[in-house]
């Protein structure tokens, strides 16, 4: 059965910056926050990899990425993310930190796919990471399901398998390293995934080439969108005092170190 | 007068597990510091009679139950029903829940449903001048921020571990059922199960008092010029076994798996701690052959106590983001580690 899968993927700081909080004029901010180099969300990309994986395994399906961000940054991180999987791109210019609100944000997204041309609820996937790595709220996959009315959703994703009668088994993370397994009839469904069991794609110039005809015209149509967090008001974004005064042990035998972990594990 | 919902689920045998009772102790304390509000609790379970006779005594005014064999497993389109359901009779423009699994996943979209919004991961729940203020972490744990919010119902989804657990006598509290009837489209999902490894090879332990964090080190070529990862796997598993220990990894063991690279068996990406990983909650957490960058340890903020093994006396931890470095070869420490604990356990 061919998919319509459509997956919600935004950008983050690459986690190797330094992040400091600032008051913006519209609250919180990241100091320099256009300057920071970005990357795609990792558990969007994850999301990502995996509709790549099933559009391949299922013919005639599409995968569709709509990314919500500052239109010069998503230019910057589609460089990469273009070749790794094909797709095609719709792309909104609005904010993507962390103190925005995803109820704002879903309802961007949600009137964004709605408009997608030729769209087929009987055979339509939303996803999407399961948190953010800005906000880490997981709140944005299930408002948009909710605006869609889509009735289905799983979130931390670990796995999907259609089964032979078109029905979609999944495999959500639970407490204490668990699974739930869940059976759907099948599409319309929302997965907010978490790692799933891909590995990053390598970069592939021929799929790169194929998904920039698309890209820079969708960068161009990107339509504005205004995103802030309407009704929160900040009392304060700290950073924590968490250095520690390390204490290195450079010259003791294995022996002396485990003795002083097994009292330090008693203690 | 406002009121201020607790709601959660039930445990299959009917009862409240730890982070119900956590966010019960949150609500409860919430209700307690505003002005004129009250408290009811909502329930949800196939039986949630045990539940309400457990929290009898919590100060809530009623007890309001969604109850059947459809509400008894964790499934978004039924849990949302029972959700709406119960918030929109208790009149709550406040409600409290624990941060699980079940409730992470539906009460955002509840929250759309009844024209409110959800805020997740909290860890703090306080009342400034008669306002609700909510502690919670952004970009990963890398800050905090404290907020209040102007928008009702607002749902607080409270961090497991983050509080501490209500406590009180058990008694005889009277239910309230709600009707809820669930259209077809809801039971489109059937849970069918749950995947879990056996209970000897079960690593992740949420009530340990020590995470133990295994670092791609293990499996790289030591000082003999050779990779060791058998004896890693031994030297690991021993003491899991003797310790309890819960076991986390960087990011990076956990991917060789996916580059066809010798890996241990044992890890999954349930392991993995950091950016995009789990950030658990210990007392204690000792990393091993690990470098300790910030990717990775953004996923210790809520581990009090850290120690670290590493060859490299300038990795990440020694940067003040552990309480003691020992620079030294985890192969040969953790080996002198399990004879110690497993020297007492004979005893």
């Amino acid at each position: 059965m061919p998919y319509q899968i459509v997956v919600c993927g935004s950008l983050v700081p690459d986690p190797l910056q330094t992040l400091e909080p600032v008051q913006g004029p519209a609250g919180p901010a990241l100091k320099n926050e256009m300057m920071l180099p970005a990357w795609l969300d990792p558990w969007a990309g994850h999301a990502l990899y995996e509709a790549a994986h099933l559009a391949r395994q299922q013919p005639g399906s599409q995968v569709t990425l709509v990314s919500l961000g500052p239109k010069a940054k998503l230019q910057q991180v589609m460089m990469t993310v273009a070749q790794k999987v094909p797709f095609a791109w719709v792309a909104l210019d609005g904010a993507a930190g962390g103190f925005t609100d995803p109820a704002e944000t879903a309802a961007a997204l949600a009137e964004a796919i709605s408009a997608l041309p030729g769209l087929n609820p009987a055979q339509l996937l939303v996803f999407g990471g399961w948190e953010s790595a800005t906000r880490g709220a997981g709140v944005t996959l299930q408002t948009v399901a909710e605006r869609l009315g889509i009735p289905d959703v799983f979130l931390g994703v670990d796995e999907l398998k259609v089964l032979p009668d078109g029905a979609l088994e999944v495999l959500e993370r639970i407490e204490a390293g668990r699974h739930l397994i869940s059976r759907c009839a099948g599409p319309p469904a929302v997965l907010g995934w978490a790692t799933g069991n891909l590995p990053e794609p390598k970069n592939n110039p021929q799929i790169g080439m194929a998904n920039m005809r698309g890209v820079l015209p969708a960068l161009q149509k990107a339509r504005p969108v205004q995103i802030g967090a309407a009704g929160v008001t900040f009392a304060s974004v700290t950073l924590p005092k968490q250095l520690r005064q390390t204490r290195t042990v450079k010259d003791a035998s294995p022996d002396q170190i485990a003795a002083e972990l097994i009292a330090w594990f008693k203690s | 007068m406002q009121t201020l919902l607790y709601l959660t689920a039930t445990e299959t045998d009917g009862s409240l597990g730890q982070p119900a009772l956590e966010a019960l102790g949150a609500a409860a304390s919430l209700a307690a510091a505003l002005p004129e509000t009250t408290l009811l609790a909502g329930l949800v379970g196939a039986q949630v009679q045990p539940a309400a006779n457990q929290i009898a005594s919590c100060g809530a005014k009623r007890f309001l139950a969604v109850t059947g064999t459809d509400f008894a497993a964790s499934r978004y389109a039924s849990d949302a029903a029972a959700a709406a359901a119960l918030i929109q009779a208790s009149g709550a423009m406040l409600v409290v829940a624990p941060g699980t699994a079940r409730w992470l996943r539906c009460l955002p979209g509840v929250a759309a449903r009844v024209g409110g919004r959800a805020d997740t991961h909290l860890t703090a729940l306080e009342v400034v001048n008669g306002q609700v203020h909510a502690h919670r972490w952004y970009y990963r744990q890398r800050m905090e921020g404290v907020f209040t919010r102007a928008q009702r119902p607002w749902l607080l989804l409270v961090d497991p571990g983050s509080q501490p657990a209500w406590s009180g006598l058990p008694g005889q509290a009277v239910l309230e059922p709600l009707a809820v009837t669930l259209p077809d489209h809801a039971r489109r999902t059937t849970v069918t199960g749950i995947r879990e490894p056996a209970a000897d090879a079960q690593t992740i332990r949420p009530d340990a008092k020590l995470l133990f964090v295994a670092g791609a080190g293990w499996t790289k070529k030591q000082a003999d010029g050779q990779t060791h990862v058998p004896e890693a796997e031994r030297l690991i598993r021993d003491f899991l076994r003797l310790s309890r220990a819960s076991l986390g990894s960087s990011k990076s063991l956990v991917d060789l798996g996916g580059e066809g690279q010798a890996v241990l068996s044992f890890l999954s990406h349930l392991n993995q701690i950091g950016q995009t990983g789990a950030t658990p909650r210990h007392p204690k957490g000792l990393a091993t052959c690990c470098h300790g960058e910030e990717p990775h340890t953004v996923g210790w903020r809520f581990i009090n106590e850290r120690r670290a093994i590493s060859l490299d006396p300038n990795c990440g931890w020694a940067r003040g983001k552990a309480d003691v470095l020992y620079v030294a070869d985890a192969f040969r420490v953790m080996d002198r580690v399990n004879a110690l604990l497993a020297g007492e356990a004979n005893v």
